[in-house]
């Protein structure tokens, strides 16, 4: 499939040794998205975790030991795996900015696009959702809510980018040239250690665009070929050698 | 012998046709009616007396909020600005007054244009539209439309399909990918 270019690119970098590990930015996704509290949050498989941070450690005993966090949301790749194999076309990367869409009333529930994900970003409604009595009320209007049923994921919190365009508009401003800091997803603002920046990483004046090409910068699987628009930077030889699967003899 | 038989083709024939014309009747005028629940606006608002008789445009009550998003229909607090106390005669001014404003219960108004959860519009992007290219002209109207009601989505039957939506971005050259319109 060709890949389309965008003029824009909303790009994530996560900083892993800024990352303490403390679910901030779960939490805020969970909110700001509208996912109903979970049935039971110890089964993994049947959890909605759009943003989840998962625990790297580098495999020796103490007082070697040494571990890491890594949240990981939806990498919207540049060549998508999920979306070539949707049938019903619900999920298409075809808007400025790069973010892969997913449309909940047009989903039919198959998985495919679960199972051609690399980076388990998606996530299936096994439950209905359902609020404890008045939690409804604190429903957010910015995401939709899903019913049982369909595969959901990150969006970058679009309706926020949707927002921002709105706001330059009113300011006179180009919509598609959003200055550096409008836009941001939920879990950046409730990060404590300012561990997650976002921008385009096409636009010279914002941030990403350097960190993008910081020695140290990384994305998961790599050699797969995925392209993922988030990327990760750590100054530990370890964390960035976990970035992929190699061979004992790879040079990386 | 041979004359009953063919009495009883054309029987046969008629049974069909009125078959066909039961059917097209229930699918085209029956249903259609049976799925739309009407209603009444609580308040028999007339526009015309405000854009007219008042000198007043849209924009003086369904205003734009300082970050681009639109803040829809005026609260009790801006109609309050003129509708303090009664200022007319007319029986719908009176009932808003006593009934909502001095209760202080917001009007529930029924919008026939809200659009379903997961739509995302932005009347900011569409500033350089005229409101009523997609509204009804109910500025020059002294009634409101009845408001249909779906009875199975509860949606208004009179919004904006995404057909329609999708129409013009195409010959405006607007993209229509997904995300778009879609949150």
């Amino acid at each position: 499939m060709q890949q389309i270019e965008f003029d824009t690119k909303w790009t994530m970098v996560v900083d892993i040794d800024k990352c303490s590990g403390c679910g901030s930015c779960m939490v805020s996704c969970q909110a700001e998205n509208n996912i109903a509290p979970m049935e039971d949050g110890s089964n993994k498989l049947k959890t909605l975790t759009w943003m989840l941070v998962y625990e790297l450690n580098n495999g020796k005993e103490f007082p070697e030991r040494e571990s890491a966090y890594l949240p990981r949301p939806c990498m919207q790749c540049g060549n998508p795996a999920c979306v070539p194999v949707c049938p019903v076309v619900a999920t298409t990367k075809d808007e400025e900015g790069g973010i892969v869409s997913q449309i909940y009333p047009r989903c039919i529930g198959c998985r495919y696009c679960m199972a051609a994900c690399p980076y388990h970003a998606r996530y299936f409604g096994w439950f209905d959702p359902i609020w404890p009595e008045g939690m409804e009320k604190a429903l957010s209007p910015n995401t939709s809510t899903r019913p049982r049923g369909v595969v959901e994921k990150c969006n970058f919190c679009h309706s926020r980018l949707m927002d921002a365009r709105a706001r330059a508009r009113a300011e006179g401003m180009d919509p598609n040239k959003l200055p550096d800091g409008w836009y941001k997803p939920a879990c950046l603002e409730a990060c404590p250690t300012g561990a997650i920046s976002f921008g385009d990483s096409k636009n010279p004046e914002h941030k990403v665009h350097d960190l993008i090409k910081d020695k140290n910068a990384f994305r998961l699987l790599e050699s797969i070929g995925m392209d993922p628009q988030v990327y990760y930077i750590s100054r530990r030889d370890w964390v960035r050698e976990q970035s992929d699967n190699h061979l004992p003899k790879d040079k990386h | 012998m041979e004359e009953k038989r063919a009495s009883k083709q054309c029987g046969g024939v008629l049974a069909f046709f009125i078959g066909v014309l039961a059917s097209l009747v229930i699918g085209w005028w029956v249903f259609p009616q049976v799925i739309y629940s009407q209603k009444t606006q609580p308040i028999d608002f007339s526009h015309k007396v405000h854009v007219e008789g008042e000198g007043m445009d849209c924009e003086s009550c369904h205003t734009f909020m300082e970050d681009g998003s639109f803040a829809g229909l005026p609260s009790n607090e801006q109609c309050a600005e003129c509708h303090e106390d009664i200022l007319g005669e007319s029986k719908a001014e009176e009932t808003y007054v006593n009934e909502y404003l001095n209760k202080d219960v917001e009007v529930p108004w029924l919008v026939y244009q809200y659009q379903p959860d997961n739509v995302y519009f932005s009347h900011m992007a569409h500033k350089g539209f005229e409101c009523t290219d997609c509204h009804p002209d109910v500025g020059n109207s002294d009634t409101l439309p009845t408001y249909y009601e779906n009875r199975i989505s509860g949606y208004s039957k009179q919004t904006m399909k995404m057909w329609q939506c999708e129409r013009c971005h195409a010959e405006v050259g607007t993209s229509n990918a997904c995300y778009v319109c879609h949150k």
